[in-house]
């Protein structure tokens, strides 16, 4: 369990966490969701005790980070891939961390084989892709069987079969019950793996709540729907409340009715239609439009940017 | 690769439950000594620090025996042997420095301790492995000391190897005229140890200044400027004006001069501080650097 009450980190003049107050609750996948800049990061850096807030508070299991008894058996973080010595065997590195928490060496051998680095352990991680120093990243935070995760933007530059390695890590963790607390600023990457979601922008609380809700609030739901009799089916609709969007191609889209209330209408005004298709807004869209506001820096966006798959670094995983 | 999540493993495998008490000094201590001999560049910094010690040193001693050779006029005395007796001044006086003759390869040396020291906290900052350092042990003060120690050990231990190596391989080289030294005569194991202690010393002091700068080539600069640079500048600045105070009572605080009291010779009157006066006031300084760069590593965001 973690707890932030009142968060509160300025750098000079910037204010990176703005009066942040969240759980994040175990047993579940919790998405830490903002654009970038948001934020996020500077909280996990505030929970884990590496940046001071400059008010407010943030415990885990109750207690501040620092006070933990044994940190690594509490609480595991991958904060960045490239948090360690590069000239250091992934064993030794693993070793020196395991060291501090009086962790019995064999437990490396276990974690390394865990993520799938045993054959190169003995190998300085200066010559590791990215997705392999993701990896060993990951095998020093499962050093201590944590019950608590942190993982900050896990799946960035990761090739598909990394992104997808990492997801399913992710919910074999929380099935364990768990609390895994994750952040990403790709809501298409949090709708498949969290069950909660706390979304920032510019550091303050946009919204917390379980991913169904999230989805629900914020999809709208619309129908596409071709006909010859346009402006017919256009006053009809609005006299039924819908609003109307005319798309290019001689679509309209209809807002506020299902698809079967416009099928319905149209059949009793006898309105020929030659495409009848519900859609939903895409969530990528709805987050985009929820942080729009709070984005740091804006640039153009094209509408169908949203929609577009993410291109990712192909990171060769070992 | 594709590797199947074993819940066997993720379960802890054979990790027990957690234990009492807490994660502490020990541990810490333990993890600093893997990081420190893990790492390449430690074996090449301490071969560098022995080689340039004990060459130079060797090198010194071979031009202290050149000079007497080469006394009156360049003239070489055929067979390489000074007759006995002669020019016993300069004899005498080379023997009484022998010890510190051995060791001139420190005022090199200081140079790749200060590099050593500044590295080994530095390099956290600059690989990233700080973050990870104090994520799985947060408490700071306590990762402080274990580093410190660790690294002051090393660094105590490789100096005292450094000034012996230097010292016999300098008095091998000056027995060959007759002007070498033992460590049974006055003062010579107390300079001996004192190299290695200054040694240790100017990379404690590194080791405090990486902590307050937090940047390798910013740490090692001023490391370097502290102790070789001001010592180069007190050799020829004017000194205070007259009725002042003397020259001496400048440069006698002068970090090279008062930590290098304890092993260079005092025959030349350039040491107004005892030897160990001197190293307490060097030692001082080491001391201000590492309370320094405590705070900051305490407060300082990671």
């Amino acid at each position: 369990m973690i707890e932030a009450q009142g968060l509160t980190k300025r750098y000079g003049d910037t204010l990176a966490v703005d009066n942040l107050s969240f759980t994040v609750e175990p047993g579940r996948i919790t998405g830490f969701l903002g654009p970038n800049g948001a934020g996020k990061t500077t909280t996990m850096r505030l929970i884990l005790g590496l940046d001071r807030p400059t008010s407010g508070t943030v415990t885990v299991n109750g207690k501040l980070f620092s006070r933990l008894a044994w940190p690594m058996r509490e609480v595991g973080a991958l904060l960045d891939a490239k948090a360690m010595h590069g000239g250091r065997s992934a064993h030794n590195h693993l070793l020196c961390v395991a060291q501090t928490n009086n962790l019995p060496s064999r437990r490396i051998g276990e974690v390394l084989e865990l993520v799938g680095l045993s054959e190169v352990a003995r190998k300085r991680s200066n010559g590791f892709s990215l997705g392999m120093g993701q990896r060993l990243g990951i095998a020093a935070a499962l050093l201590g069987d944590p019950q608590i995760l942190m993982f900050d933007e896990p799946v960035n530059g990761l090739d598909p079969e990394g992104i997808l390695w990492i997801r399913n890590l992710m919910k074999a963790l929380a099935a364990e019950g768990r609390t895994v607390f994750v952040s990403s600023h790709l809501m298409s990457e949090m709708e498949n793996t969290a069950d909660h979601l706390i979304v920032i922008g510019r550091g303050r609380l946009i919204s917390d709540c379980t991913t169904a809700e999230f989805i629900a609030a914020n999809s709208q739901q619309s129908v596409r729907v071709r006909t010859p009799q346009r402006d017919e089916l256009i006053t009809l609709a609005s006299a039924a409340g819908a609003t109307v969007r005319d798309d290019a191609g001689g679509t309209l889209v209809l807002l506020g009715l299902t698809a079967a209330q416009v099928g319905d209408l149209a059949y009793e005004n006898r309105i020929r239609l030659h495409e009848l298709a519900p859609a939903h807004a895409s969530l990528e869209q709805a987050f985009m439009e929820l942080t729009a506001s709070s984005v740091e820096f804006h640039a153009g966006i094209p509408a169908v940017a949203a929609a577009a798959p993410q291109s990712v670094h192909a990171g060769e995983v070992g | 690769m594709a590797t199947a999540v074993s819940h066997e493993a993720l379960v802890g495998g054979t990790l027990g439950r957690q234990p009492a008490g807490r994660a502490g000094f020990a541990g810490t201590v333990r993890s600093e000594f893997t990081k420190i001999r893990s790492v390449r560049s430690t074996y090449w910094t301490l071969l560098a620090l022995v080689l340039a010690c004990v060459g130079i040193g060797a090198l010194f001693s071979w031009g202290q025996t050149e000079r007497l050779l080469r006394i009156e006029g360049g003239r070489r005395f055929s067979g390489g042997q000074v007759p006995p007796g002669f020019a016993a001044h300069i004899a005498n006086e080379i023997r009484s420095q022998a010890a510190s003759i051995s060791l001139f390869g420190l005022l090199i040396g200081q140079l790749i301790i200060i590099v050593l020291g500044a590295l080994a906290i530095t390099s956290e900052y600059s690989t990233g492995m700080i973050r990870t350092s104090l994520t799985v042990m947060p408490r700071r003060g306590t990762v402080f000391a274990a580093k410190g120690v660790v690294f002051g050990l090393v660094a105590l231990v490789t100096g005292l190897v450094t000034s012996f190596l230097a010292f016999f391989a300098g008095q091998a080289i000056l027995s060959s005229q007759h002007v070498s030294t033992t460590l049974g005569q006055p003062d010579v194991l107390r300079t001996v140890v004192g190299g290695g202690l200054f040694l240790a010393a100017c990379g404690l002091l590194s080791f405090g200044i990486g902590a307050m700068l937090r940047h390798t080539a910013g740490a090692i600069a001023a490391g370097i400027g502290l102790m070789f640079v001001l010592w180069i500048l007190s050799q020829f600045l004017p000194g205070p004006p007259s009725g002042w105070f003397g020259q001496a009572d400048i440069d006698k605080w002068i970090p090279f001069n008062a930590g290098s009291a304890i092993w260079e010779n005092q025959a030349n009157g350039l040491h107004p501080f005892s030897p160990w006066i001197g190293f307490a006031v060097f030692g001082a300084y080491a001391a201000a650097a590492l309370v320094g760069g405590l705070v900051v590593f305490l407060r300082r965001d990671a």
